[in-house]
């Protein structure tokens, strides 16, 4: 294809989306816009995947079976929404093994927030609340995004995360509502995870690189910081309801703008954990290692029994 | 020998009286482990009745490019469409 033919493929490509039209897995794209999809795609794989690891070291020592049968299925949901994420990130021409490598080599990033360890019980309701609560900001506006897999993945994955949310915030005002020494436990939790979760929605808008190409492919309907100013209105109510207190002196409900005012980012942190020296960053991903290897006979186990299974039915037919 | 689990796309209806639609994919060493793992991944709040497993290489599926040739000559059957036919008012029930 000549020059002239890509750029005008190009605009009316760009036209379709202006149009709101999705884009199919076989249509042309350009290929930044299939590389971007990839990234962003396997990404939020990844992040659902590792994002088993923190809550899974509580399954065994949930305090009652409630809460118990309530986390399983929550993991579980996490499995299936990498699943969906990896299988719309597939009809882009990628195969799942490639992503694997990516994610082990450490060639492809995972949301930084799973770098962080779940040190009580309380975390598991900081996590649901707070942290799925963020992901259920970043994502809902993804179900309109452009690349039709992706939208339908996101539906899926939109309709079951609040009930995630929900559990956490159950847990955590349990907690508030139960001995002095629960309450400051889900303290201690609230205290953790506050920051990292306002990270969640990454850097500010004038620091952020992909930011006008994304919102040109409606790959972000909205800008990191409006995500962000989102999910702390909607949260510090809910912090008062427990009867608890967000870590930051600076937090202040804004009567002009309407919204809270709140205190700088460490951003340093930020960067730090994305760049792998987190509190957790070497355990998750060797447990993700481990038991990609240690899985690997299972895997060939299981494919040599199908080929030998087949290999009967086509000698029985014979 | 690939020792790559293959793919399979998974259709699901969703109640009796509908059609199954695809859901999704998925990878699996053989048809029974495919619907095995699309009963866990597709229908954990019970999304369906009855699900169809297929292997992704057996889809044949048209090219995007050949739009024109398959689905533009519909355009012009207007008179396939019951709103081409002039009668008058009077005519009831057709």
């Amino acid at each position: 294809m000549s020059e002239k033919e890509v750029k005008n493929l190009e605009e009316i490509f760009e036209a379709r989306i202006a149009r709101d039209e999705k884009i199919e897995p076989k249509d042309w794209m350009p290929e930044k816009y299939r590389q971007t999809h990839i990234r962003q795609i396997s990404q939020h794989a990844h992040s659902e995947i590792v994002g088993m690891l923190p809550e899974g070291n509580w399954i065994t020592r949930a305090p009652s079976l409630r809460r118990k049968a309530a986390l399983l299925a929550k993991v579980q949901d996490e499995a299936g929404h990498g699943l969906y994420l990896y299988s719309a990130c597939e009809t882009l021409g990628i195969s799942r093994n490639e992503l694997y490598d990516q994610l082990h080599s450490g060639k492809a990033k995972y949301s930084s927030i799973f770098n962080y360890p779940t040190i009580t019980w309380a975390d598991i309701g900081a996590i649901g609340w707070l942290v799925d609560g963020a992901a259920i900001i970043n994502q809902v506006p993804l179900c309109n995004t452009s690349f039709g897999p992706y939208a339908r993945a996101m539906v899926r994955v939109c309709k079951e995360e609040s009930f995630h949310q929900r559990q956490g915030y159950e847990i955590m005002l349990t907690l508030c509502n139960g001995t002095p020494e629960q309450k400051a436990m889900a303290q201690d939790a609230l205290n953790r995870w506050w920051w990292p979760s306002l990270m969640m929605f990454g850097p500010t808008d004038a620091e952020s690189v992909h930011t006008a190409q994304s919102m040109k492919w409606k790959l972000k309907r909205k800008t990191n910081d409006e995500l962000r100013q989102q999910f702390i209105d909607q949260t510090v109510p809910q912090a008062d309801i427990l009867g608890i207190s967000i870590p930051d002196p600076d937090l202040k409900f804004n009567k002009e703008t309407g919204h809270y005012d709140f205190g700088a980012i460490d951003w340093d942190e930020f960067w730090q954990v994305v760049k792998g020296h987190g509190p957790c960053n070497k355990e998750r991903m060797n447990a993700r290692v481990s038991a990609w290897e240690n899985g690997e006979w299972v895997r060939d186990a299981a494919m040599a029994y199908a080929e030998k299974q087949s290999k009967k039915k086509v000698a029985q037919a014979s | 020998m690939d020792k790559n689990w293959p793919i399979w796309e998974v259709f699901v209806r969703s109640k009796n009286g509908l059609e199954h639609r695809h859901f999704g994919s998925l990878h699996a060493a053989d048809a029974e482990m495919a619907l095995e793992n699309a009963r866990d991944v597709y229908t954990r709040r019970n999304e369906g009745v009855s699900i169809w497993v297929v292997e992704s290489k057996y889809i044949t599926a048209s090219n995007p490019e050949d739009n024109g040739e398959l689905f533009e000559p519909a355009q012009d059957k207007v008179y396939r469409h019951p709103t081409f036919y002039n009668l008058p008012d009077e005519v009831k029930h057709m």
